[in-house]
């Protein structure tokens, strides 16, 4: 699209770009909704990250989740997909134009129930793709019922308690493949957006849930997915630095106190040490963290997991450089020779 | 179960025996898995290469080793290549159902069998030939374990003496089956030229059936629909396939993988032009299609009836969303466990009107090889100019089974990619909106992500003009309106029926797909054996035109002609049609899992017609007196 220039004054971004094109319209979710306040983090790291909006598509499934696309990168191309079947969209999207950069937000139930098929496959199959969940434990638009990530023993609002365990989709992120699995929380500003600049420096399939309460069926007394019982229970794996590869920032620190992660553009990430050592890289030390805070009845927040350098879906599809989409008519039709060929082999 | 519970055979009327040189059909009854289709296909290629028109039909079982499966191959001077009920001939090496197929063996029939299945004694109105196939392999082949599959070649030898057919033309077609496998041709050509020996020793001929050289498959092509539509698909540029393996479409995309990876990588990278994904279902196989679409891929999946129930809620959005897809669906029967290896045209109402809400959507009928090659370009184009999804509707009979065709002529139209906004059109039209109807045909314009041009919010039906979420009752009933517009825009741009019309009939027929080759030949047998005239609409697409309505005011009977119960196409025009029209329109229907043949049609007919069910058949003229041409139209 055309963008005008913006007004003097305005804060520009890298490229260029005021936040106009970041924006959103305007949320119908309820006040105080942590989805909200995840599409401010991503207007906010999209923006300072200098990221073009127009090579942006937005994807999402069904529910309140699924709606905060429009509320975010108000020039970047959208698709509301059906309930639980966004990665298999995106994932087409990508294979049309690999030079996109596919933003997906989905929800616990979007994800977790209906959509627990497509999402392994998309794991599995660590396509180059942001993946939110906005993790209430509840299906908001349907007014309040569990869905698979509510917590044993968590309790509706009419009282009603789970008795089934959670999924945890991080452990299962993990196990099924994607390269980068991280866990936030709504309220946590600071490491939710250098998580989201992170994963924008990220090659392969970022798997990012994050705990968002709903202020309307699932934040009273007796639920684990609460404002009260998560700030009580997050339990941050280290404290985060995110340092982009544009900005010439080197960042000193004490030996063993902070672990340095390059990612794949050259960023890096700091991370430091704030109870015992985690090393992020350790699969099986994912595994355990999340075992062992899930028993407990804490949410590990933070870098759960990382591989920078495994090969991303596109990577092994061996596409050609140019979108396949707008290839011309000269490369995508063999010739007549080609055709003759055939035909004589079918004599 | 019973194996002979898989059994195609139908009980059939009683008919002449006057039939002998280049007009019989040969049934080979094995047990899958015991490796016969090569010595069928050689058989096929053999009669081909004589130049005698030739078709194949494999009626299999769906399991990978011990079911029984018949393989009927059916050689006409006349051409017509559809499913004969009668056998003619008869090849018995399946101990299993040996006495229900000899059994079923019209009176005059012949039939080789396997020496130790003493077949002989079931029936004195049947010529006989035994042949110890264990005792002639055990020379030809030491290895044990290939024998199974080398004592097929020995019936092809056996049948090339039997039948008149000339064993260079084996060879040469053999060499063509096995390619470069020099081992296995050798070994094979023995076993061949054992069977022949010993029938020349042995069996002295005492049937009527014979091939002798004709020159009516010159520079014809043998394949089968769904490579043909492999084909089509390379050519008409895709370069998003995601699919799910069903039978029987799996072969679409396998032969389509094939090709594009011979044809389509980049010559100075070697990079891939295409991306081709297997997907866990055909749900998500139909998703990354959509993805694909809206991001501006030529996009398709191929799948068969259980897929196409999968993929409804898609559908749906794809219609909605406006988001150009392609659907090869080869039609099978039924659900799950539902004889997913048989033939049928039994999705026509389920995918023309899929998914919830009000929705219908753009099919392509082809009938031959050549139609799906051709289709296949069209539906591309159609559903970019139309920006919806489009169905392509083959069957078994089609997709699996071997045709014979003329080569595909190549492609002499440039891709239509539809109304795609630029910078020129933005200029004209003023103000964009995703889903306004600037050209009055209903048909909005559309951008892509990464194209530089306006970005929009793709949704389903909850929008406005401008893509903009809406729940506004005239915003809705708008879009509602605009689509059935485009609908109608359609009528002008599928492809047209085919339509014969014969002053002196009164009677006319309908049809399409694979049922085309059952009508042609029941119209020359009504012509023939009762001097009943019809006149013939192919249908080659829906929506339909104009041409079906000027049809049902010419005739004064209908006679749809399709393979599945309910009589889904005819069901389709009723919602269409006007009473006076209704009134005339009468079903034939072919819903036994087995391709439609002539003589069902041409005794339902008449029987409908009030003609006497007995009838004495004239021998067939030598001259085809109506369209059965050979190949496609």
């Amino acid at each position: 699209m055309t963008m005008t220039a913006p007004p003097p004054g305005k804060k520009l971004n890298r490229i260029g770009l005021d936040l106009q094109p970041y924006r959103g319209s305007k949320t119908t979710l309820c006040a105080g909704c942590g989805h909200n306040a995840i599409s401010e983090r991503v207007i906010d790291a999209f923006f300072e990250m200098g990221v073009d909006p127009r090579r942006v598509v937005k994807l999402s499934g069904i529910g309140c989740s699924s709606k905060s696309p429009a509320y975010f990168l108000s020039a970047s191309h959208g698709f509301n997909a059906v309930h639980g079947r966004m990665p298999s969209v995106g994932t087409g999207a990508l294979l049309a134009n690999h030079k996109l950069i596919a933003i997906g937000v989905s929800g616990d139930g979007d994800t977790g129930a209906i959509g627990i098929g497509q999402f392994v496959h998309l794991m599995r199959r660590n396509l180059p793709m942001i993946y939110i969940i906005e993790d209430n434990g509840c299906y908001g638009l349907t007014k309040g019922q569990f869905s698979p990530t509510a917590d044993l023993g968590s309790k509706l609002k009419n009282g009603v308690v789970n008795d089934l365990p959670p999924l945890d989709t991080c452990a299962l992120a993990v196990e099924l493949g994607a390269t980068f699995v991280a866990r936030s929380f709504s309220g946590d500003k600071k490491q939710l957006l250098s998580l989201l600049k992170a994963a924008l420096s990220h090659r392969g399939t970022v798997m990012l849930d994050v705990l968002s309460p709903c202020v309307t069926f699932n934040d009273h007394e007796g639920s684990t997915k609460s404002y009260a019982y998560v700030k009580d229970h997050d339990e941050p794996v280290g404290d985060i630095n995110f340092v982009p590869v544009f900005e010439d920032i080197t960042v000193e620190y004490e030996p063993g106190s902070t672990q340095e992660v390059t990612l794949h553009d050259g960023s890096k990430l700091y991370l430091k040490k704030i109870g015992e050592a985690y090393d992020p890289t350790d699969k099986l030390a994912a595994m355990r963290l999340l075992l062992e805070t899930s028993r407990r009845g804490e949410y590990a927040t933070g870098l759960i997991y990382v591989e920078p350098d495994r090969d991303d879906f596109i990577t092994l599809l061996n596409l050609v450089d140019d979108p396949l989409a707008t290839l011309p008519l000269e490369r995508t039709r063999p010739s007549k020779a080609a055709l003759d060929e055939i035909m004589e082999g079918l004599r | 179960m019973s194996p002979t519970d898989l059994a195609p055979q139908e009980a059939v009327a009683k008919r002449s025996n006057a039939r002998a040189v280049n007009d019989f059909s040969l049934q080979v009854a094995t047990v899958n898995g015991s490796g016969s289709q090569t010595a069928n296909l050689v058989l096929l290629r053999s009669i081909f290469q004589m130049g005698v028109p030739v078709s194949g039909k494999n009626m299999f079982p769906s399991n990978i080793a011990g079911l029984p499966t018949w393989f009927t191959i059916r050689a006409n001077k006349h051409g017509y290549v559809a499913r004969k009920k009668e056998v003619d001939f008869l090849v018995a090496m399946n101990s299993e159902t040996a006495k229900e197929d000899v059994l079923t063996l019209d009176s005059g029939a012949a039939c080789v069998y396997d020496e130790p299945l003493k077949l002989n004694a079931l029936r004195s109105d049947v010529t006989f030939y035994p042949v110890p196939f264990d005792k002639l392999v055990a020379p030809v082949c030491s290895d044990a374990k290939l024998r199974r599959l080398v004592r097929n070649m020995i019936y092809d030898g056996v049948l090339a003496r039997l039948l008149n057919i000339d064993m260079g033309q084996m060879e040469k077609a053999l060499n063509k089956q096995l390619g470069k496998k020099a081992k296995a041709v050798t070994l094979n050509m023995a076993a061949l030229k054992t069977g022949w020996d010993f029938a020349e020793k042995n069996l002295p001929i005492q049937h009527p059936f014979r091939i002798e050289p004709m020159n009516q498959t010159r520079d014809m092509i043998l394949i089968e629909g769904n490579a043909a539509a492999a084909v089509g698909c390379m050519m008409a540029g895709v370069t998003v396939v995601a699919w799910y393996p069903i039978t029987p479409s799996s072969s679409l995309c396998e032969t389509l993988i094939t090709y594009m990876r011979k044809y389509r990588m980049d010559k100075e990278t070697g990079k891939a032009t295409f991306a081709i994904v297997q997907a866990e279902d055909e749900i998500a196989s139909l998703g990354m299609v959509i993805g694909a679409g809206w991001a501006g891929a030529r996009a398709m999946t191929s799948t068969a009836g259980p897929g196409i129930s999968l993929m409804a809620e898609f559908t749906g959005l794809g219609y909605y969303a406006e988001v150009p897809a392609v659907i090869f669906d080869v039609q099978r029967v039924g659900p799950s466990t539902g004889l997913p290896t048989r033939t049928a045209q039994g999705d026509i109402l389920f995918a023309s009107l899929l998914s919830h809400g009000d929705t219908k959507h753009p099919m392509l009928l082809p009938a031959s090889p050549e139609e799906s090659y051709s289709m296949s370009m069209d539906a591309f184009d159609l559903a970019e100019r139309l920006q919806t999804p489009i169905f392509v509707m083959m069957d078994l009979d089609l997709g699996m089974n071997t045709w014979m065709s003329d080569p595909f002529p190549y492609p002499d139209k440039p891709l239509d990619r539809g109304k795609l906004l630029d910078e020129a059109t933005l200029k004209r039209i003023g103000e964009w909106g995703r889903y306004k109807d600037v050209d009055g045909d209903g048909i909005p314009y559309r951008t892509i992500p990464g194209d530089g041009m306006p970005a929009y919010f793709a949704r389903g039906s909850g929008h406005n003009a401008r893509a903009l979420y809406s729940e506004r009752a005239d915003d809705y009933v708008t879009n509602l309106d605009r689509l059935g517009r485009k609908f109608e825009t359609a009528r002008a741009f599928v492809p047209k029926p085919i339509v014969e019309i014969n002053p002196k009939a009164s009677i006319g027929f309908i049809g399409y797909g694979t049922s085309h080759w059952a009508i042609s030949e029941s119209r020359d047998q009504l012509r023939n054996e009762t001097s009943v005239e019809t006149s013939y609409l192919r249908l080659r697409a829906y929506p339909f035109s104009a041409e079906l309505i000027e049809f049902f005011d010419r005739h004064e009977r209908v006679y749809v002609i399709e393979q599945n119960r309910d009589a889904q196409m005819a069901a389709l025009m009723r919602l269409e049609l006007k009473p006076e029209h209704i009134a005339k329109l009468r079903s034939v229907l072919h819903y036994n899992g087995l391709p439609i043949d002539a003589r069902s049609i041409t005794d339902d007919v008449l029987a409908k017609e009030g003609h006497d069910l007995v009838v004495h058949h004239r021998e067939v003229p030598d001259e085809p007196g109506g369209e059965a041409g050979v190949g496609g139209e």
